[in-house]
């Protein structure tokens, strides 16, 4: 064989393996996504999604797990957005670049690939005994945005690079202060950008289960969470809860949290799309 | 008028006293000492690389900005030392203006594009505010253009347009001086040929220094000239002798364009 033509053959070859692992990804994807519709479609109802858990599974509703998850949630991002922004703006505007900072800097990344449970540890130590805030919201809210922090961190210090060169110096060229610059021009410039990566975090952090229970978060509630400090459950948990029993039914039951779950995450996915589309504009016009 | 001009223009803006520029271990400009005067508009010229916005950029201290850049020697801006640990940058800033090569406004309205120098410093009635925007837009003969639209984005206006707004929002802050970096070298002839008018305008308020690669605009809208070769300044003097006689073979080959 000449050599251009084994050169063919193998572009071939590593064409058709590349497709077929495409192919089977997708399938696997869809054959998931089908179990789950198939499953759960015909739970989901008025009453699935405002009834609470029952020994009976025909009467088991998920809204503690529902409104427990949408309090961590907006807890979650209440917290950690901020800090995470703020940490960003520090290392990328203001700390020198010195052996210090490298070792931070290391170590965020470092801590993004932490598995959660370790967080889900971290948070029993740390806020359940030790800060006595027992098994609530806002143990639960602290663990994940300790979680998603160094995820926030990573995405918002790249939208603060991508802020254009130009808005800094016509700014500090007008005479405002390095503070006043990045108040103004860049953390507005930047938040598109830090914006997704903090709904991504989130949409991470809401099918977050092993750190919950390992922080111990009920399996059964049977209440709306009334304040930060109330006992939750969240949706992950619920389904867990519900696999877990022997009832074919209660699968039925977990399928449905599950499909719930998964058009929360299409949701917040599609926003953060959307608002990246958005304001993409703006950036290739200037 | 004309006589008055020029008994005006010797008053002296900014007296340069053996300036060096180093970036880390390479130096930019060396030894350089040249005085600007006041009302005038003082063009630099020369190949590319050869230190003009290394220059300019003293003048506002935006090489602060660069973490190696470090500078050498005095500039005094009416007398007044502006190098040193001890200046006030934000208010030398503000006496400073500059507009840049690529034409840069904020994307926000056309009006707070031209509001936020006041804003940050301090301005917060809203009427002097707007008299200050009315009066930027007008000196930089933009006004008649945007005045229906003050409040629409400042991005989606023409080049030529941008600039001018950037060249507002500039004089929003009142300086004395305006430092140009090739602010026509992006826009197309007519452009180009509305920001040379609007520079011969401004020059009877302010000191104008700028920066061209054209050597046709230098000798349009100058009333001085400075050479510069390689971070030395070869040839410092008014424009129509740096142009037609000057006194050095360097000078005479880049102004004839025999090379750069
Ligand atoms: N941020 C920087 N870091 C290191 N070196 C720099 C930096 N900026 C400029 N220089 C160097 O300093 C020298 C002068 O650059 P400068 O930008 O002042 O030239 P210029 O005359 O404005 O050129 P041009 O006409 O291309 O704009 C060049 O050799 C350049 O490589
Ligand atoms: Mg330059």
């Amino acid at each position: 064989m000449k050599p251009h033509l084994a050169k063919k053959h193998a572009e071939k070859i590593f064409l058709g393996l590349a497709l077929t692992a495409l192919i089977l990804t997708i399938l696997f994807l869809f054959t998931l996504l089908w179990d789950v519709i198939s499953d759960g479609f015909p739970k989901i109802s008025g009453g699935f999604l405002s009834g609470y858990p029952s020994r009976k599974p025909s009467e088991a509703g998920i809204l503690p797990a529902l409104a427990g998850s949408a309090y961590l949630m907006a807890l979650t991002a209440i917290i950690a957005v901020p800090i995470g922004l703020f940490a960003a703006v520090y290392l990328e505007e203001y700390a020198n670049k010195s052996y210090l900072s490298r070792i931070l800097e290391l170590n965020i990344a470092n801590l993004a690939g932490v598995p959660s449970i370790i967080y889900g540890l971290l948070g029993l130590q740390l806020f359940v005994r030790f800060a006595d805030l027992g098994r609530s919201v806002a143990a639960g809210a602290l663990t994940l945005s300790l979680l998603i922090l160094p995820v926030i961190i990573i995405a918002s210090r790249e939208a603060l690079r991508q802020v254009p060169k130009g808005f800094r110096e016509a700014s500090l060229a007008l005479g405002a202060t390095k503070w006043q610059t990045v108040w103004n021009q860049v953390i507005p410039n930047a938040l598109p950008g830090v914006m997704t990566g903090c709904i991504l975090a989130l949409s991470r952090a809401i099918g977050e289960t092993a750190p919950l229970i390992c922080l111990g978060a009920l399996t059964y509630v049977a209440f709306v969470p009334d304040s930060v400090f109330s006992a939750f459950t969240a949706l992950p948990i619920q389904a867990f809860n519900w696999v877990s029993r022997p009832q074919a039914a209660f699968h039925e039951n977990a399928a449905g949290a599950i499909l719930v779950l998964l058009v929360l995450l299409v949701m917040l996915n599609s926003f953060a799309v959307f608002i990246r589309m958005k304001f993409q504009k703006q950036y290739t016009q200037g | 008028m004309v006589t008055a001009q020029t008994q005006e223009a010797h008053e002296l803006c900014i007296s340069v006293k053996n300036l060096s520029v180093f970036y880390g271990d390479n130096q930019a400009l060396f030894d350089i000492s040249m005085d600007i005067p006041e009302k005038e508009v003082t063009a630099l010229i020369g190949p590319s690389g050869c230190g003009k916005s290394t220059f300019l950029r003293c003048f506002n201290r935006m090489n602060d900005l660069i973490p190696s850049a470090r500078v050498e020697g005095e500039i005094l801006l009416k007398g007044n030392q502006i190098l040193g640990n001890s200046v006030d940058v934000v208010t030398l800033r503000k006496r400073v203006g500059m507009v840049f090569q690529r034409s840069n406004p904020f994307p926000k309205s056309i009006f707070e594009n031209v509001a936020y120098g006041p804003k940050i410093h301090g301005l917060r009635d809203r009427n002097k505010i707007e008299e200050i925007v009315e009066d930027s837009l007008k000196k930089a003969d933009l006004w008649n253009e945007v005045k229906d639209r003050l409040h629409t984005s400042g991005i989606g206006l023409s080049g030529g347009q941008q600039q001018r707004l950037c060249i507002a929002r500039a004089l929003a802050v009142e300086p004395q001086i305006l430092l140009m970096d090739e602010p026509a070298s992006a826009l197309d002839p007519r452009s180009t040929s509305k920001i040379e008018e609007l520079i011969g305008v401004l020059k009877e308020n302010y000191t104008i220094v700028i920066v061209t690669h054209n050597m046709q605009q230098a000798a349009r809208v100058s009333q001085k000239t400075a050479f510069f070769y390689e971070g030395y300044l070869i040839e410092y003097g008014e424009t129509e002798q740096v142009f037609q006689n000057p006194n050095e073979k360097q000078t005479e080959d880049y102004v004839t364009g025999r090379f750069g």
